[in-house]
């Protein structure tokens, strides 16, 4: 009895899906994990500092923030929390809008809204935790702090 | 040699009888414009499933009632069924383990084309199930036996349950949305290959998962493993083929 070499060929050619350059979504998935994680140590830390020590809740007011947006390490700590946060969130966003709109014109729209608004936010929000000025020179002191004066 | 007594008529684990009421959405294509909910009342025993009181209904009171039927035992795949709002096989629910007192709504499953009464087009379904390449590949040719340890079999164990009923997929919320979604079923395929030691094809299969509508768009709702009738851990299956794509190999 002769044996020969069967080859079965494949009940289907193999799947050809066009590659269309790095795969955001697993990025995406992974950005909120990893963004997750971060997030809560910083969240509780802003609650703990805003709401829990020293006077507590009462504390909060202009010059509160003041000080706080004055010291570097604040500064960092609040760029880190904007920008994790805010991207965790339009990326968030971004899935809704693949659940929900089935058009793909809207879709585009939303989405294009959605990137401008937190391209927006994140630029704004960057310059004012680097830039802030409570007691800016030369303003008119009826609109500033009303500690400016003793500084 | 003891002597059979006259049983009470209590006896314990006795064959009860009692009237349900079933409402059943129906929908026929050539004449009605929208599904509507009917209600029937059928005399039933604490054996019978939901599946016996379909038959009664078709056979004794109304015999337009469509619903798909092959096996009656649970195998075939054919009984997915929203039973109160939950997806069932009806061939496997014992009506007494629902709640008697009130009617038991049936309904089709979700998200897929409904064609009438409770059958749905399942054509969707079985095309992103196809698009996995539920097969065996290897590259080597089949000269001898593929060996397998024990616990290379035991890796792909639960997902080999899965009998294409489509309880898991049409329970997943983001599959309702647009239907693009691969779906829970097919990546329960997929994860049945791409773990399978004499497969040799789990890249492709992975690189066909990760995709826009593919494993990423699982939010983890857990639906699927709380409807599969075969108690398959389908978000598990899920999050394994997601972390073997982040590793980039099985």
């Amino acid at each position: 009895m002769t044996t020969t070499d069967v080859t079965i060929d494949s009940p289907r050619s193999p799947h050809a899906r066009t590659r269309r350059g790095i795969n955001l979504e697993k990025w995406g998935w992974l950005y909120m994990r990893i963004s997750g994680v971060f997030l809560v140590a910083l969240i509780f830390g802003h609650l703990l500092v805003n709401l829990v020590l020293g006077e507590g809740v009462s504390q909060i007011d202009f010059g509160f923030v003041a000080g706080k947006l004055a010291d570097p390490f604040w500064q960092w700590y609040d760029f880190f929390l904007l920008w994790l946060a805010l991207i965790h969130g339009a990326n968030g966003m971004r899935t809704i809008i693949n659940d929900y709109v089935a058009k793909p014109q809207v879709r585009r729209i939303l989405h294009g809204a959605l990137l401008a608004s937190t391209g927006v936010l994140l630029a704004l929000g960057t310059l004012v935790i680097f830039t802030f000025d409570p007691c800016p020179a030369g303003a008119d002191p009826a609109l500033i702090a009303s500690f400016c004066g003793d500084l | 040699m003891a002597t059979a007594t006259d049983s009470p008529t209590t006896e314990v684990g006795a064959v009860q009888e009692f009237t349900v009421t079933l409402i059943v959405r129906r929908f026929n294509p050539e004449i009605d414009a929208e599904p509507y909910w009917q209600d029937f009342d059928v005399q039933m025993f604490s054996t019978d499933r939901v599946l016996d009181a379909l038959h009664k209904i078709k056979w004794d009171q109304d015999g337009t009632l469509a619903f798909r039927r092959s096996c009656a035992h649970g195998i075939c795949g054919s009984y997915a069924m929203r039973i109160n709002g939950r997806n069932r096989l009806a061939c496997k629910t014992l009506i007494k383990d629902l709640d008697i007192t009130k009617p038991i709504y049936v309904e089709a499953i979700k998200g897929l084309p409904l064609e009438k009464d409770l059958i749905v087009d399942m054509e969707p379904f079985f095309a992103s199930y196809r698009e996995v390449q539920p097969f065996l590949q290897a590259s080597s040719k089949p000269t001898k036996e593929r060996i397998q340890t024990i616990e290379e079999r035991a890796r792909f164990d639960d997902t080999t349950k899965c009998i294409l009923c489509a309880a898991c997929t049409s329970s997943c919320p983001v599959f309702w949305t647009d239907g693009q979604y691969f779906g829970p079923a097919a990546i329960v395929n997929a994860h049945r290959f791409i773990f399978d030691s004499r497969d040799d094809q789990a890249q492709v299969r992975l690189d066909i998962l990760n995709d826009k509508e593919g494993v990423w768009r699982c939010r983890t709702t857990f639906n699927c493993t709380e409807a599969c009738p075969r108690g398959i851990e389908v978000t598990k299956a899920i999050a394994e083929v997601k972390s073997a794509i982040l590793r980039g190999k099985p």
